[in-house]
């Protein structure tokens, strides 16, 4: 038995081709992780192209976890093991790998062959590349191919499972039980590839266990969480749990209007298997047909939801117009990514705050609401459901790639304990008006079609207040855009909270860099600089001690995945000289990156005049 | 309508026309064909007597989607184009609603196309009445897609270049399962029409001619004036031969065309009566194609039910899925879904 070493943190990625499986080793490797107790953060990296030319850079596909026995927020900055599946993995990844980390590659794809394609020049295994790296070269075609002997399974198939070969590998050097990926191959695959995942599995096991590669493995204590039932779960699939249970708390039935977009997709497709639920999916035509059958439905009595990424915000900002003016509950998710036009459909980014905020024409004020974490895709998708049934009002909910694909520890909920908030849908004909408002939220009655003597008709041309009917009135035109702005100011949002040291230096952030502020003020702090943070989750309306909690600081920072957005809004809503730390890359903040910029406003204070010009930090 | 026991039922009032009538001023200009379209729906929901609640209209932007507001039922006055889309939402959350598509030209065929093509793919139950009168009036005269080439408008000082669609016919290549047509002024033809559209269980889409006096005035007049109709419309009748002209001149099939012959003695001896002409068939998906391209000056325009074969809604094949899938799994446990399948306890 070699010895094992504990460990508390850990950060290892898998890299390799698209068709290498890398993705599938890696969730595999995280829900064992998870069912072992540790906390966990992960971060899957791929091309926007499904198979790009075998061996080449644009075909890298990546996964990284970090697994740790203490609370974490981020998937880790680098990791210390990287499995690089060919030489394109290997020249894409290694910058990352800590000095002294561990490589792992798959010895086979080292021939002269791989290296052009991977457009090197020389063998990176011996030209200096890896000196600084402990090398674990493996011949995993070779093993798995004699694993799997006699199945009857051709090339092609033997070198499909090559990802198993590694997977068992990884699960001997972090001393974890293989079963949940036997059980789960079992349900995924048909024979002989069933037996063939699971020999490959094994046989990575036994080589890690047998040769003298591998010095030590390593063990990851149980994480301290707080008591309960974990599960691990995907931003995502978070996202489409919290809808279902927030339709069911408003008890009404949940409509989704989609066209399938990158990173968004896999919420249209894991509704659509709940049917029984009562979720209705129907994927449109194209994008505005998607709003509008969810606008439609909304008119019906059903909470019709969109899901979307940013060029599909693009097409639907007509129709939620719409839906503002005719006053209708609407949930429209966008789950950025990097733009303009078609961007980086797989890379993650903060750039569509300004078009969620103001992206339409008219004065057209929206709920906007940005989840922070996977798991906060739950209670952010129940929050924007509750506003919008009771300010009857279109909500923008915002992610990102990053939470979408992003996975952590589930404390699951008991959904007893969730609050209902029920809908009344009007049935008294007596007194109706189409736009009469309730006192305290502003909103107007709902009421389904088929409700006998509440016959009315709504649409995009402007309302007259109380009765609905068509005005062009220049007085009551102004009195609805100032209705419709202060229905919105009038969702009950909580105060902003703060962490930290008080009146020095502020990070205020969104979305879903929460986890890495986080993580860098608290080191920053350890190291004793005096450094706060604060999150917004709610981004229209802004929480009403906004201004007061930024004047208490002597300076305030706003990182973002974008050119500055909410340091702009910021500045405009509370004229405080707020500093933009701009990251444009497709690639969430590193810890690191929050503690550099902390340190440079913290120590390297050469005045004390405030700047007066939008700056921007990289 | 629930009918409890011991309970005693009572009667629904009579609803006449004018209860479809709403209470807002109508606001199409003097002697717009709409005012006898909207005339002949109001008429055609009290003779089907559709109670004003479960009625509904749906409408894009354009002067004929102003519809909505001067019904006396549930209506929605979108965006422009997208009309199809907010009724296949309505019309699948809520079945049991009488959904109606009002929309024109430019609406359900240049910006709003691609919906009108996918609503009838996918046969949602609504019916659809497009009011074609071949120019845009409400952006105050430009050229439609079906207007005809070389029209000289406000965007075409020289005669525009566009060739117009056949909206029948792209109706059909999206294989709609009922496809009709009529004119503003056939009112009598056009509530038949209405009514079948209504009758039939799917997407029913109905082309109407309509005179925009303003902008495009007498756009159809060589076509349905009185003196001419008989002789240049052909009035279609399922099951019937294809006469028209008031008997004296039909349509053959030469091969896979059409063509218009007159009846009786013919030159070279022979006689042709009623009996050797097409007989209609709405069924008939190939018939349907061809009706559809017969266009003046070469042919007599169809009007009529051209096409008519029922087929799944998709509607209907929604909740059935979802009825089926409730029916198989029981309704869910929402605490199962939010738990999941691999969990593990902390403490």
């Amino acid at each position: 038995m070699k010895p094992l070493q504990s460990v508390d943190d850990v950060v290892i990625r898998f890299a390799g081709d698209s068709g290498d499986g890398m993705q599938v080793t890696g969730s595999q490797f995280t829900n064992t992780t998870a069912l072992a107790g540790n906390d966990l953060s992960t971060f899957p990296d791929f091309p926007a192209e499904i198979r790009a030319p075998a061996g080449t850079l644009a075909g890298v596909s990546g996964f990284q976890i970090r697994f740790s026995s203490s609370d974490i927020f981020t998937p880790g900055d680098a990791p210390e093991v990287l499995f690089a599946m060919n030489p394109a993995a290997l020249k894409a990844n290694i910058a990352d790998l800590k000095k002294g980390g561990m490589l792992v590659v798959n010895q086979e794809k080292f021939t002269q062959k791989d290296f052009e394609k991977a457009g090197l020049t020389t063998n990176p295994l011996d030209d200096g590349t890896v000196d600084e790296y402990r090398v674990v070269k493996v011949d995993m075609a070779r093993m798995t191919k004699e694993a799997i002997e006699g199945l009857g399974l051709g090339t092609k198939e033997v070198d499909r499972t090559k990802n198993f070969f590694a997977l068992g590998m990884a699960y001997w050097l972090y001393n974890r039980d293989t079963s949940s990926t036997e059980a789960w191959i079992q349900t995924k695959f048909k024979q002989p590839f069933v037996e063939a995942n699971l020999r490959a599995m094994r046989a990575g096991h036994a080589f890690a266990e047998t040769v003298e590669l591998f010095e030590t493995r390593f063990e990851v204590p149980k994480a301290n969480l707080p008591p309960g039932t974990y599960r691990n779960i995907l931003g995502n699939q978070a996202l489409s749990i919290g809808l279902v249970v927030g339709a069911q708390k408003a008890g009404v039935p949940l409509f989704l209007g989609s066209y399938p977009i990158t990173p968004a997709s896999d919420i249209l497709h894991q509704l659509s298997g709940y049917k029984q639920y009562g979720v209705t999916t129907f994927q449109a035509e194209d994008e505005i047909a998607a709003i509008g059958a969810a606008i439609g439905a909304s008119f019906g009595g059903s909470m019709g939801i969109c899901t979307t990424s940013g060029p599909g915000m693009a097409l639907k900002a007509e129709a939620i117009g719409l839906a503002v003016m005719t006053e209708l509950p609407l949930v429209i998710i966008d789950v950025q990514r990097g733009g303009p036009s078609t961007g980086l459909p797989t890379k993650t980014e903060q750039s569509d705050l300004m078009q969620a905020m103001y992206g339409r024409n008219g004065e057209a004020p929206v709920a906007v609401i940005a989840a922070s974490s996977p798991t906060d895709c739950f209670e952010v998708a129940v929050e924007a459901i509750r506003a919008a049934t009771t300010h009857m009002c279109p909500v923008i909910l915002l992610t990102d790639g990053y939470l979408a694909n992003g996975s952590e520890p589930w404390k699951v909920p008991n959904v007893d304990e969730i609050p209902d908030f029920k809908v009344n849908f009007r049935t008294e004909a007596e007194g109706f008006k189409a736009y009469l408002r309730d006192a305290q939220t502003l909103s107007r009655p709902w009421v389904k079609p088929g409700t006998p003597g509440l016959e009315h008709r709504i649409g995009g041309i402007e309302k007259a207040e109380g009765t609905g009917n068509v005005s062009y009135d220049p007085k009551n035109h102004e009195l609805m855009v100032h209705l419709r702005a202060e229905k919105i100011a009038r969702i009950e949002v909580p105060d902003l909270e703060v962490i930290g040291d008080p009146g020095e230096l502020l990070l205020i952030g969104w979305g879903s860099t929460a986890g890495a502020i986080r993580s860098g003020v608290e080191m920053a702090r350890s190291r004793g600089y005096k450094v706060a943070y604060t999150h917004m989750r709610w981004m229209n309306p802004m929480p009403k001690n906004m201004a007061s909690v930024l004047r208490s600081f002597r300076k305030v920072l706003v990182p973002e995945m974008n050119m500055g957005q909410l340091a702009r809004i910021l500045r405009a809503e509370t004229l405080v000289d707020c500093i933009s730390v701009s990251k444009v890359q497709g690639q969430a903040f590193r810890v690191g990156e929050i503690v550099d910029v902390i340190v440079k406003h913290s120590g390297g204070r050469a005045t004390s005049v405030p700047e007066r010009n939008m700056r921007t930090e990289a | 309508m629930s009918n409890e026991p011991g309970q005693t039922l009572v009667p629904r009032p009579t609803l006449s026309k004018k209860d479809y009538m709403s209470d807002q001023i109508i606001r199409w200009c003097p002697g717009c064909g709409d005012y006898a379209i909207l005339a002949q729906a109001q008429t055609v929901f009290a003779e089907l007597q559709i109670p004003r609640e479960e009625l509904v209209i749906v409408s894009g932007i354009g002067c004929s989607s102003r519809f909505p507001y001067y019904v006396s039922s549930y209506g929605f006055h979108t965006i422009h184009g997208r009309a199809p889309t907010i009724a296949t939402g309505l019309k699948v959350s809520r079945p049991e609603l009488s959904v109606w598509v009002v929309t024109g030209d430019g609406d359900s065929l240049s910006i709003g196309g691609n919906h009108t093509a996918h609503m009838l793919r996918r046969n949602v139950d609504l019916q659809v009445l497009l009011i074609n009168n071949r120019i845009y009036g409400l952006t105050k005269g430009q050229y439609s897609p079906t207007s005809e080439e070389g029209k000289k408008t406000k965007s075409t000082p020289f005669g525009s270049v566009d060739h117009p669609m056949m909206p029948l016919a792209f109706a059909l290549g999206c294989d709609a399962s009922f496809v009709a047509r009529s004119v503003d002024i056939f009112t009598v033809q056009q509530r038949d029409v209405l009514k079948a559209a209504y009758h039939h269980r799917g997407t029913s889409f109905v082309e109407i001619y309509q005179n925009c006096n303003i902008f495009n005035d007498g756009a159809w007049d060589q076509l349905v004036d009185k003196q001419v109709r008989e002789e240049r419309c052909l009035f279609l009748e399922n099951g019937k031969p294809m006469v028209f002209a008031g008997g004296t001149k039909g349509i053959k099939l030469n091969g896979l065309r059409p063509t218009v012959v007159t009846l009786g003695e013919q030159p070279d001896g022979r006689t042709i009566t009623a009996d050797d002409c097409l007989v209609h068939d709405e069924t008939d998906p190939f018939l349907g194609a061809i009706l559809a391209r017969m266009d003046y000056p070469e042919f007599p325009v169809p009007m009529g039910v051209i096409h008519r074969k029922e087929r799944p809604t998709f509607d209907g094949q929604m909740n059935a899925q979802m009825e089926a899938v409730v029916a198989q799994k029981g309704p869910g446990n929402l605490q199962g879904l939010v738990t999941g399948r691999e969990t593990w306890k902390v403490g």
